[in-house]
């Protein structure tokens, strides 16, 4: 009888799964040559490691986890931790506020920011100009394209990581922060050695899924600068796309998506041994 | 009262960072109801103008914007009662039977939400290529339509599901089937309410998919319509922003309607874990 209720998922999963999954590892093996696929064993593999386009394309998105993810969980924990105080008014109106962002369709957004980071007249230079700061060329310079992409990306996500975390604070015991304050601990400290550690599944959670969300950016970077200028914002899951439906090179773009996979593989045990050994 | 001065620039903070989450959803409706050349203007537009049906009667024109919305529309509706029946029955499966293969399955679907899904892209691909369904929805939708967020979502509610329910059920001679459907699915509500939200936001915000799928303009998704504006020679600024605009309305709605279980759906199991 379980099989009734698990069945049509199953059969589901078995095709477009299960079966893609080995046609997609037997396909990293081939390559294609005049529309006809042979077998090439680890050649395309090999093409990988001496391509410097996957090289520009992973030092792009390591660039952007190691700046992105810790700035917006520092920025959502520390937000969470502000919008749970009781002292605080208008918690509710603030939460949804911070929220709002996270309402948003990523094209839509992407869109947005476009928009507003237009170089000539886009609401960001005109805001700037007011101080007296010259128009900054967001999008078509390699240095603010990925100022640009960090910065989008923090405004989509940080209210929806703060929000995890804000169910996290929840569940701490009030009588924890309470003999907190009768050791005669501050803020700072009741928030580093109550709120932090009770925390650490729930930032482990938050981390492991901004890393791998990271990792296969695409909307966000397609949209707004479409890589772009000269690969400074290309990102794995951008370039297999322009390599599998652009030049429909199936065995690379394969071959490429193994290795994204085998990236968040081993990222996320990283992170789980990390916050493992600390707790 | 002198405490609560002493927090005016802490409040003043606060207001900042909120005023930049708004900003762009202000632009986003300020910017749809002016013509493009107001939009880059000095200094720019600050209040909703009156071009809004002007917007609106162009965007028409350029993209079949209502098709366009009727799309979205009702792929992410067919996908979202689909997917969330799937994802219901395969949860209570997997959290009130014992069964040969339970293990694997549940195996199988911990992996799929571990391995991104752009490495089935080529397949897939090849597969609705080979079965002549390009430029259709049945392929936009059928691939994904096992979703394993959902599955372990529904999994993990069930399993706190009380046994006497179904035992007592049971005992006035119902079978298993209605007993999901009549006694189950009604009790869960609250939880199905927020496994249908959490689906119909994936269908309506999936972009790269569609994109693969999808070539004929009336049968474009909303984010694919998008994007296709962007590419343009001569780019419709207020036209593009009025079409976020409408990307976003629906979602905005959910949310205002349906918070709590809108907050769930997004978090799905992320504390229950």
């Amino acid at each position: 009888m379980g099989w009734f209720f698990v069945g049509p998922a199953a059969a589901l999963f078995a095709l477009f799964f299960a079966y893609p999954l080995v046609a997609s590892l037997w396909q990293s093996l081939l390559r294609t040559n005049g529309g006809v696929q042979t077998f090439d064993g680890l050649g395309q593999y090999r093409r990988l490691a001496n391509d410097p386009l996957v090289a520009t394309s992973l030092f792009n998105v390591f660039l952007f986890l190691i700046i992105q993810v810790p700035l917006m969980i520092c920025l959502a924990l520390g937000l969470a931790y502000v919008l749970n105080q009781s002292w605080l008014k208008w918690r509710t109106g603030f939460r949804a506020l911070y929220f709002l962002p996270a309402v948003t369709t990523l094209v839509a957004y992407s869109i947005v920011f476009r928009v507003l980071l237009t170089t000539d007249g886009g609401l960001a230079n005109q805001f700037l100009g007011l101080f007296g700061i010259a128009p900054i060329d967001w999008l078509n310079n390699e240095t603010w394209a990925r100022v640009s992409v960090i910065a989008s990306i923090t405004w989509r996500w940080t209210g929806y990581n703060m929000v995890i975390l804000l169910a996290g604070l929840q569940g701490i015991p009030q009588s924890q922060y309470e003999s907190a304050a009768i050791d005669g601990a501050g803020r700072w400290r009741t928030f580093v050695s109550v709120a932090v550690p009770q925390l650490r599944p729930v930032i482990l959670f938050t981390s492991i899924t901004s890393t791998i969300g990271t990792l296969q950016l695409f909307d966000e970077n397609f949209i707004l600068t479409g890589g772009g200028p000269n690969s400074a914002t290309l990102t794995p899951v951008v370039y297999l796309y322009k390599v599998g439906f652009r030049q429909f090179d199936f065995g690379y773009a394969s071959a490429i998506a193994w290795l994204v996979v085998v990236i968040i593989a081993m990222l996320s045990v990283v992170q789980f041994r990390v916050m493992r050994e600390k707790t | 009262m002198t405490k609560t001065l002493r927090f005016v620039p802490f409040y003043l903070l606060l207001g900042l960072g909120a005023l930049i989450s708004c900003v762009p959803f202000l632009w986003m409706i300020v910017s749809s109801t002016h013509q493009t050349s107001e939009l880059f203007a000095t200094p720019p537009p600050l209040v909703p103008g009156g071009q809004l049906m002007a917007n609106l009667s162009r965007l028409e024109s350029e993209t079949h914007f209502s098709r366009v919305m009727v799309n979205s529309v009702g792929i992410a509706v067919v996908y979202t009662i689909v997917s969330s029946l799937l994802s219901a029955m395969c949860g209570y499966g997997l959290a009130k039977y014992r069964f040969r293969g339970r293990g694997v399955l549940l195996g199988i679907v911990l992996a799929t939400m571990m391995i991104p899904m752009q490495v089935l892209m080529v397949p897939l691909f090849q597969m609705m290529a080979s079965v002549g369904w390009i430029d259709t929805y049945q392929a936009v939708i059928l691939p994904f339509l096992a979703n394993a967020f959902g599955i372990f979502l529904m999994r993990q509610g069930f399993l706190s599901f009380p046994d006497e329910l179904i035992e007592a059920a049971r005992i006035d001679g119902c079978r298993d089937i209605r007993i999901f459907f009549r006694v189950v699915l009604p009790v869960a509500k609250p939880q199905l309410a927020a496994l249908v939200i959490y689906t119909f936001i994936s269908q309506w915000n999936a972009f790269l998919w569609p994109l693969l799928m999808l070539n004929t303009e009336d049968k474009y998704t909303i984010p694919v319509a998008l994007n296709t504006m962007i590419g343009l020679t001569r780019v419709d600024y207020s036209g593009l922003m009025l079409g976020s605009l409408l990307a976003t309305i629906p979602i905005l709605i959910v949310f205002v309607a349906f918070q709590k279980q809108f907050v769930s759906g997004l978090l799905g199991g992320a504390l229950k874990g």
